[in-house]
């Protein structure tokens, strides 16, 4: 039985329960719905519900679990012998996957019935000249005892489907008989419905935590795996960074994070002077139809997705600043270079820094400005004696959200900064970054338990210690600023 | 108090205050200054802005025009159908080869009907002007209407790219003589037939319908795959994200005890909005690919991170619209005598939505836009088939938009610079349109209390 199929039974079997509930109810009292404890629709409501959630809790749980428990027990299955050299369990189980959607799309295609799956699966050769002509292709021959295999995990697998519908099914026609027979006049049904609700409601809320609960084990757990495969200090202290296929790779962390802060920091060179003076003209100076006009176009920069910014690195900037800068003056003929990167992240980060240096300006007191302007301060001198230094503390914190964000951004310094790992200082040649080796080492065809691969964690875990590092460290002076005032 | 003795500089002679003293001048210039200087900052932004849109504009408008070769193409039925009796089954034995055959056949004796002189190339060099992909569009064309065979239909065949760019400005002569997929006697046959009408540059609805296409035929390259897997995405996001967002909210803006549990989780969402994308793709690629065992590529997974991402922003946007409610609304509901939960979803709830939609729809449109964490998931793969239908369809592999965008500008042929900025064109209408919606649904809606 398909997914979609049960889900809908489950849902119908909800709305069924809802009518059945509150017409019970109903009946129970004649019609009158005075007679009853809470009003009838919550009778339906809790039989809706009893139906329903613990069911739906259960289809979820198996999701989970039966492909786990089917995969390790097939694993078991795994001789020594049927790994061949330069393979791996995991690849072996790769391929028992393959066979199996291969003996899947066999019969779902009517070239085959379960009889002949069956026949062929002692047949490898067979197996696989039929697996061909439907487009699944496998590298390794296969041996019979991996064909078995293979048919072992496709006939769980499709037990444990038969098998959840089964117990999903029966759990909700359980729920909702049991609710049913609870239905009486005497039933507290908007208190339970009530509780139910608000059970949910906390569920939902723990989601958050959750997301952060599953970033740091997935990023503490695969970097340990990588630290077993590569030596943590290497990592740390290592200056090259050339991953080899072959193995024996230097993976040093310094010339990615040389990279990153680069092209950063170029950015912020850009941002924060724009960023903050445009913030400063727009609150203090501009006249308001100006400011109608200039604020929400500054702010489109915020909304146009990394992606574009990348293009625009790529096709636009990259090749202007080559040919006008980098060539003339000698210092190199690539068109993806820090510099690229720096400047269009630049552009990018101008309505961060506007927008939240514009807040904290207005958020400072007039009578401040009004003292200054009485003993003859000129405007700009007040913004810059007064002003500015009021609001120092949150344009601080601003600038470290920026950063922050100038750091974990992957889409610009993908197409714009290059993918040479080097220590360098001239900001016209091309280098790389943390986010792009990220992608890169994942997006290969690399086996993914092999320290190429595994790095990519690794560097993940240390953008995400230095980019949660800044917000912290950026709420905390914002809110320590805030404090001043309020 | 005494008064402050301040060795402030004797006035100059002749002070006046009507002529400024140089003092004053300077710090009157220096006022003007700073003024400029802001100014220029908010005009650097807006230039920026400007740049950055008409470049994009500017690449990218000419991939919504294609250059297409019309020629009368009669569809023999003895090379097409064998059986004679029309049946696309059997029809679908004669390859995309025989398609190809007749279509350049059909091309020179077109040629030869205008008296285009094409003596000085090869005929391998006219049928060049084809793209690879005019003869499958054919042989679509004629199974999806088998009557056509026998008769003579006037096709728009795809021109290569090389060609086409060339009707676009972007091969020149110089260009094509260094070219080893074009020469310049192949652009001048172009000329002669542009004259005569066979060829010309035309709309390309094909760019929003079509499946992307091999490295080697830019041409037939479209958004057909990326939109619908986008679309595909943006529905997980909006049935997960929006009951979720609005479930968290409600629990913390009404509900929650102010306690340990609930600091840390207020403290979880203020950092989930700040952790960078490319993180939730590693999360993505380890619990929902590697732990759960969901295919690469697909919607259903993608939609799941970005449906993480989007959380924070959605909580965020509905707390703020749950607490412009007045708590007035509240009182007067439970003096009449609902239950919390009553006062909640009966009377704040309803005067939320309108906040709540729009901060919704601004969340989907970032999440539209999203592409590092979708890379990790394997969606930069070359997908050409479209994904099925929902809910088998959302296990399909598919494509997303700015995804294509990233995969186009990794390939080799420059036309694919032109098909990435027409991608981005599509991406920046439906982030248009989305914030668009908001802000009509702020406009017409939002209460002020």
């Amino acid at each position: 039985m398909s997914l979609g199929l049960l889900l809908l039974l489950l849902i119908g079997l909800a709305g069924l329960g809802f009518v059945a509930g509150r017409q019970r109810a109903l009946a129970a009292v004649r019609g009158d719905a005075r007679d009853l404890h809470s009003l009838p629709a919550y009778y339906g409501q809790a039989v809706a519900l009893a139906a329903a959630v613990p069911a739906a809790l259960l289809m979820l749980v198996w999701l989970i679990v039966q492909p786990l428990a089917v995969e390790r027990s097939t694993l078991a299955l795994i001789l020594p012998e049927d790994i061949g050299a330069g393979s791996s369990r995991e690849l072996v189980m790769a391929d028992i996957r393959r066979i199996a959607e291969g003996m899947e799309v066999l019969v779902a295609s009517g070239t085959a019935n379960e009889g002949e799956i069956v026949a062929l699966a002692s047949q490898p050769e067979a197996l696989k000249a039929r697996l061909a002509e439907v487009n699944v292709a496998l590298a390794a021959p296969i041996s019979a005892h991996v064909a078995g295999a293979a048919l072992v995990y496709r006939q769980s697998m499709a037990t444990g489907q038969g098998a959840m519908a089964v117990a999903v099914l029966a759990l909700a026609v359980a729920g909702f008989l049991l609710a049913l027979w609870r239905v009486t006049p005497q039933f507290r049904a908007r208190n339970v419905v009530e509780r139910v609700m608000q059970v949910l409601l906390i569920a939902a809320s723990s989601i958050a935590i959750l997301t952060t609960a599953g970033i740091i084990f997935s990023l503490v757990f695969e970097s340990w795996h990588f630290f077993q495969l590569y030596p943590a200090r290497d990592f740390f202290l290592s200056l090259t960074w050339s991953p080899k296929f072959g193995g024996g790779s230097d993976l040093g962390l310094w010339p990615l994070l040389w990279g990153t802060l680069y092209v950063s920091a170029i950015a912020l060179l850009v941002a924060v002077p724009i960023g903050l003076m445009a913030a400063i003209y727009l609150s203090e100076y501009a006249s308001p139809a100006l400011r109608a006009v200039a604020k929400p176009a500054i702010e489109i920069l915020a909304g146009i997705p990394s992606i574009v910014y990348g293009l625009f690195a790529l096709m636009t900037v990259g090749p202007f600043l080559r040919d006008w800068f980098a060539q003339p003056m000698g210092l190199g003929d690539s068109s993806s270079s820090v510099m690229t990167a720096g400047v269009v992240m630049g552009i990018m980060l101008i309505p961060y820094v506007s927008s939240l240096s514009d807040d904290i300006i207005n958020a400072v007191p007039q009578a401040l400005r009004d003292g200054s302007y009485a003993i003859g301060a000129t405007q700009s001198e007040t913004i810059r004696q007064v002003v500015f230094p009021a609001a120092l503390p949150g344009i601080v914190g601003a600038i470290l959200m920026a950063a922050s964000r100038a750091i974990g951004e992957t889409m610009i310094v993908v197409l714009g900064a290059g993918a040479a790992a080097k220590l360098d200082l001239n900001p016209f040649e091309a280098m790389t970054t943390v986010t792009v080796k990220i992608v890169s080492q994942l997006t290969g065809d690399t086996e993914f338990a092999s320290p190429e691969t595994l790095v990519a964690f690794a560097l993940g875990l240390t953008l995400f210690v230095f980019t949660l590092g800044l917000n912290v460290l950026a709420l905390y002076i914002v809110r320590k600023y805030r404090e001043q005032y309020e | 108090m005494t008064a402050p003795s301040l060795a402030a500089p004797a006035p100059a002679k002749g002070a006046s205050l009507i002529a400024p003293d140089a003092r004053t001048r300077r710090r009157n210039a220096s006022e003007r200054r700073f003024r400029l200087l802001g100014l220029s900052a908010v005009g650097l932004g807006l230039l920026a802005l400007v740049v950055l849109l008409t470049s994009v504009l500017g690449n990218g408008l000419s991939a919504f025009r294609q250059t297409w070769i019309t020629v009368p193409v009669t569809l023999d039925a003895a090379l097409l159908d064998k059986e004679g009796n029309r049946n696309p089954e059997e029809m679908r034995q004669v390859t995309t080869l025989g398609y190809g055959k007749l279509l350049e056949a059909a091309l020179i004796a077109a040629l030869a009907e205008k008296g285009i002189a094409t003596d000085a190339l090869s005929e391998k060099e006219v049928t060049g002007l084809l793209s690879k992909e005019a003869a499958a569009d054919l042989r679509t064309a004629v199974l999806a209407d088998p009557s056509l065979v026998g008769q003579t239909l006037t096709f728009r065949a795809l021109a290569t790219s090389r060609i086409d760019g060339y009707f676009k400005g972007r091969v020149t002569r110089e260009s094509a003589a260094r070219d080893a997929n074009v020469t310049p006697a192949q652009l001048d046959l172009a000329d002669r037939m542009a004259a005569a009408g066979l060829i010309g540059t035309q709309g390309n609805a094909g760019f929003l319908t079509r499946p992307d296409a091999s490295e080697l035929r830019p041409e037939a390259a479209g958004l057909g795959v990326a939109i619908l897997g986008s679309a595909y995405m943006m529905v997980v996001v909006l049935v997960l994200s929006l009951p979720i967002g609005v479930a968290a909210s409600i629990y913390l803006e009404e509900l929650a005890p102010r306690n340990r549990w609930t600091d840390l989780i207020e403290i979880n969402i203020a950092n989930l909005a700040a952790v960078p994308s490319i993180v939730y793709g590693i999360l993505a690629l380890a619990l929902f690919i590697n732990i759960l065992g969901l295919p690469q590529s697909a919607p259903l997974v993608g939609g799941l991170v970005l449906t993480l991402m989007t959380l924070p922003t959605i909580i965020i946007a509905t707390r703020a619209s749950l607490k412009a409610v007045p708590p007035s609304i509240r009182d007067a509901a439970l003096g009449v005598g609902a239950s919390k939960m009553q006062a909640i979803f009966h009377h704040v709830l309803p005067l939320a939505m309108p906040g709540i939609l729009t901060g919704t729809i601004l969340g989907l449109a970032r999440a539209l836009g999203e592409s590092a964490p979708l890379l990790l998931i394997g969606m930069v793969a070359f997908v050409r088939d479209f994904p099925g239908a929902p809910p088998q369809g959302l296990l399909d592999p598919a494509a997303a938009l700015p995804v294509q965008v990233y995969s186009w500008t990794q390939r080799a042929d420059p036309a694919f610079v032109e098909r990435a900025s027409g991608a981005i064109i599509v991406l920046l209408a439906f982030l248009l349109a989305m914030n668009a919606l908001a802000i009509i649904l702020r406009r017409r809606f939002e209460r002020r209390w």
